[in-house]
């Protein structure tokens, strides 16, 4: 350690240039990955602080904190912010972005000037959804079913619409990026069967954001034309269809939850075999079960829609369907499992996250089968039941499998150390504080209450009051990491090259990284996951 | 009414039953399954925590394995699917002779019509151990009719109909909720499902002041709108005769067979060009926008009793319009 401090410090991305101008032209995919890390951070307090509004008008039956049209802007919002600013970007957009091109041996991606474009299109987006927030709003719930949205709401749809519409820009170029990438720029010896599943993980994701993206992009063009020229489209009044729009919405937005949990996965998959010592249990399945989420994610959009008026058939077709999707999720699950088997384990912060990620992805997956059994989604379907599945799959996975990620490659992308036990405790109050805030919303669902409810009977109250205080709990948890990241800043322990003793070509470069990633461009000649022949880190060998 | 702290929602209905068989089967694989692997992951990692001298055993993978642990949960979800689908079926395929209830919901409202006539807002009473059936529209934007101790939930959507169908077990009042989110005052769109013994339920229907059941002030508004000058029971009629007309096959002019369900019945007094029956001419003026969802239910109700009953099914009219391929009569 005393080494690291009288070294002057070796010129990397970070302090080759400064100034505002050598960050906001620059075309450095690392400085654009941390452009994203701000600005999505950013939106996640904004859709948090929505969640804390929602959670404290539901602590009393009564509609009291705040007015009903306002509780559904807050809910709408929140839903918009989080999906769209928030979680499709984030793991793609912040570690996809700084971790695609190191991983594969590359200077940078294969568009540079095109990934800066694409946090400018996501800059644009989320200027306009903040001033239709701060201008009034809208409240048509994140789904914008129609003809609600188009000829009853009188609030900004237009306005989210579009905002929405161009971000989606943004995560269709991110996906282009990240395919060409991968497939043009490997470093010589870096063949398909040597790529990290993280990097599988992010290529099946770019194929969902490059195919399904558009079709939301028409779906609310349609709905903004309809709103605005009255055209009929959706509305039955004027010969429309307001199924087609349930259709066309779906087909995106359920592969979009593939968007959000796929590169989660990828970060586990990363994080499990390094703590293990081990090499990854099964790595074509892995890796082919990745590609298989993607494809048979396409393919299960109506199971949004049971009870919504679609034929008989089609439900049936689209529930058996939906088992298909899960056995994919359930051989990732076993494959994690069975990597720590005869391993050498730790428990380091990144670690318990991934623990955290495999239990609540785990609860999240098997409560997608109560959902896709055609009987008992009748029942349960816009309750509860379904926020607390589907936040196990997007808070619970995607968005644990990110502060995993983050606190694994934060050595590498800020060159410092977070405090380890502070780390392991935001890690704990995270995943208590998750399942008290959403638990009792599965059985909070099973009694029957709807969501979007603004009052509910009293029933109800005491699940919702646990399940606002955990949020406040969990609020607790995802606050402390910002606060020592930022002093890891400054006072943080200066991190090793591989601090982790990981396998991968991002730890054989500095931490942080050179602006060409690579000092002599590597050449692979080993498998991923070679931990065989990696050393465990000094630090965790003394405290064995 | 209500429990206070309830942590399982009352059963009172027979699809309940079933529902919740499936429901605790679930909950019950679930537990098995996630014990099983937070067991598995608590076991290795207090098993193989990293010791001195003692590496990692590098294992490549298990085909066999793979296959077991992808063939297995298939073939568990397949008994899953099954069994949610059989339930499902007998969910949305409502049983012949069962009360029938019209509902019309607007924004923020359930407006509710008894085929005898009865009309109520908000609460619907309904007698113990029939089967009631629900034909549900909307007046304006998609809502859910949701009755969680009755494990229903159907989707009411505008310019057509759904239909539900329960058979409540247990006399008692519970939720109606909507659950498909419709505005500014979605949570305040409650109400009542009042469950009375038949005798109690008798004297409620008689109590209530309504004129008439919905066919006969279908009947009215047929007259009223001049259907029944081309409309008439014989086959002398510009239009297609209508009795015995629902639940028949109907030939179309462009050669498609469609059933008469009360969706066809409905778009055909509304947009009577979209589905011509064969041998018949486009005549017949557009009713979009001229009648209420009321007055549309009261026709559908009136046209569907020109059906022969099941007891006197020998006497009545077996009219299929004409140019359609004979059909016989079936069991009604």
């Amino acid at each position: 350690m005393a080494t690291a401090a009288i070294t002057a410090e070796r010129e990397n991305y970070l302090n080759q240039e400064y100034g505002i101008k050598s960050w906001l032209l620059t075309v450095d995919h690392k400085r654009i990955a941390l452009l994203y890390l701000l600005s999505i951070t950013f939106f996640f307090f904004i859709g948090g602080f929505f969640a804390l509004l929602i959670r404290l008008e539901l602590l009393t039956p009564a509609g009291d904190l705040v007015q009903a049209d306002t509780y559904n802007k807050l809910f709408t919002m929140h839903g918009q912010v989080m999906v769209f600013f928030f979680l499709i970007p984030s793991i793609p957009a912040v570690l996809g972005n700084f971790l695609v091109p190191l991983m594969i041996g590359a200077k940078d991606l294969a568009f540079p000037r095109i990934n800066l474009l694409s946090w400018y299109l996501y800059i644009i987006a989320g200027v306009l959804m903040l001033h239709c927030m701060l201008t009034g709003g809208v409240d048509t719930g994140w789904t914008f079913y129609t003809p609600f949205s188009t000829a009853f709401s009188n609030t900004k749809v237009i306005e989210a619409g579009l905002a929405i519409f161009i971000s989606g820009f943004s995560s269709i170029l991110t996906g282009l990026n990240f395919v060409v990438t991968i497939h043009r720029m490997r470093a010589p010896g870096m063949t398909w069967d040597r790529l990290p599943l993280f990097i599988w993980a992010h290529y099946a994701t770019s194929i969902i954001q490059l195919l399904g993206t558009p079709v939301i992009a028409v779906t609310l063009v349609l709905v903004v034309l309809e709103r605005a020229l009255h055209l009929g489209i959706f509305d039955p009044t004027r010969g429309g269809d307001p199924l087609l729009f349930q259709h066309l919405f779906w087909f995106y937005s359920h592969p979009a939850v593939y968007i959000m949990i796929l590169p989660s996965m990828g970060v586990v998959t990363e994080i499990i075999p390094c703590f293990s010592r081990k090499r990854i249990f099964g790595y074509k399945f892995v890796a082919l079960s990745s590609i298989s989420i993607a494809v048979f994610g396409f393919l299960v959009w109506a199971h949004h829609m049971f009870v919504a008026g679609i034929s008989l058939y089609a439900a049936l077709i689209f529930s058996a369907l939906s088992y298909l999707v899960a056995v994919p999720s359930a051989i990732k699950v076993f494959n994690w499992t069975a990597t720590m088997y005869k391993g050498s384990i730790t428990f380091s912060t990144p670690m318990l996250y991934a623990f955290g990620f495999v239990g609540l992805f785990t609860m999240g997956g098997l409560t997608g089968l109560f959902l896709a059994a055609l009987g008992i989604d009748v029942h349960v379907t816009d309750t509860y039941f379904v926020v607390a599945h589907f936040h196990y799959i997007m808070v619970g996975g995607a968005l644990m499998g990110y502060l995993g990620g983050m606190h694994f490659w934060w050595p590498k992308i800020s060159g410092r150390m977070y405090p380890e036990s502070l780390g392991r405790l935001a890690a704990l109050i995270v995943f208590l504080g998750f399942n008290l805030t959403f638990f009792p919303q599965f059985i909070l669902g099973y009694l029957g209450m709807p969501r979007r409810y603004w009052q509910y009977p009293p029933e109800f109250q005491v699940l919702n009051v646990l399940s606002t205080a955990g949020a406040t709990v969990l609020a607790v948890g995802y606050l402390l990491p910002m606060v020592y990241f930022l002093w890891s800043m400054r006072y943080g322990k200066v991190a090793p090259d591989n601090p982790w003793g990981a396998s991968g070509l991002e730890w054989m470069t500095t931490s942080p990284p050179p602006t060409f990633n690579f000092d002599k461009p590597p050449v692979v000649t080993w498998e991923a996951y070679d931990y065989e022949h990696i050393p465990a880190p000094q630090e965790a060998r003394s405290g064995g | 009414m209500f429990d206070t702290f309830p942590l399982w929602p009352t059963r009172a209905s027979t699809t309940a039953g079933s529902v919740d068989a499936l429901f605790i089967f679930l909950v019950a694989l679930s537990a098995l399954m996630s014990v099983a692997i937070f067991t598995m992951i608590t076991v290795f990692a207090v098993r193989y925590r990293r010791r001195r001298g003692v590496a990692a055993e590098q294992i490549e993978g298990s085909t066999a394995l793979e296959v077991t642990w992808s063939v297995i949960p298939l073939f568990i979800f397949v008994v899953i699917f099954v069994w949610g689908a059989l339930i499902y079926f007998k969910e949305r395929t409502p049983p012949r002779g069962a009360t029938e209830v019209y509902v019309v919901a607007k924004q923020w409202m359930w407006k509710l019509q008894h085929e005898e006539g009865q009309r109520e807002i908000n609460q619907l009473h309904v007698p113990l151990g029939r089967d009631v059936k629900l034909i549900l529209t909307s007046q304006d934007v998609i809502h859910s009719f949701y009755v969680p101790a009755f494990r229903i939930k159907q989707d009411v959507l505008p310019g057509r109909y759904t239909t539900a169908w329960f058979h409540p077990t247990r006399a008692g009042t519970y939720h109606l909720f909507c659950a498909e989110y419709c505005g500014s005052q979605h949570s305040g769109m409650i109400g009542q499902v009042v469950v009375l013994e038949p005798a109690q339920y008798e004297n409620w229907l008689s109590g209530g002041g309504a004129s008439g059941s919905m066919a006969s002030s279908g009947q009215n508004i047929f007259q009223q709108l001049g259907c029944s000058t081309c409309h008439r029971s014989d086959t002398q009629g510009r239009g297609p005769n209508l009795v015995g007309l629902f639940g028949k096959p109907v030939q179309l002019e462009d050669g498609r067979v469609i059933t008469a369900d009360e969706n066809y019945i409905r778009e055909s007094i509304l947009t009577p060009g979209a589905k011509v029956v064969s041998g018949f001419k486009p005549i017949m003026p557009v009713f979009q926008g001229l009648v209420s969802e009321e007055q549309l239910n009261a026709l559908v109700a009136y046209v569907k009793s020109l059906n022969p009953s099941p007891s006197g099914a020998a006497g009545g009219p077996t009219v299929v319009p004409s140019g359609a391929k004979p059909q016989e009569t079936k069991v009604q």
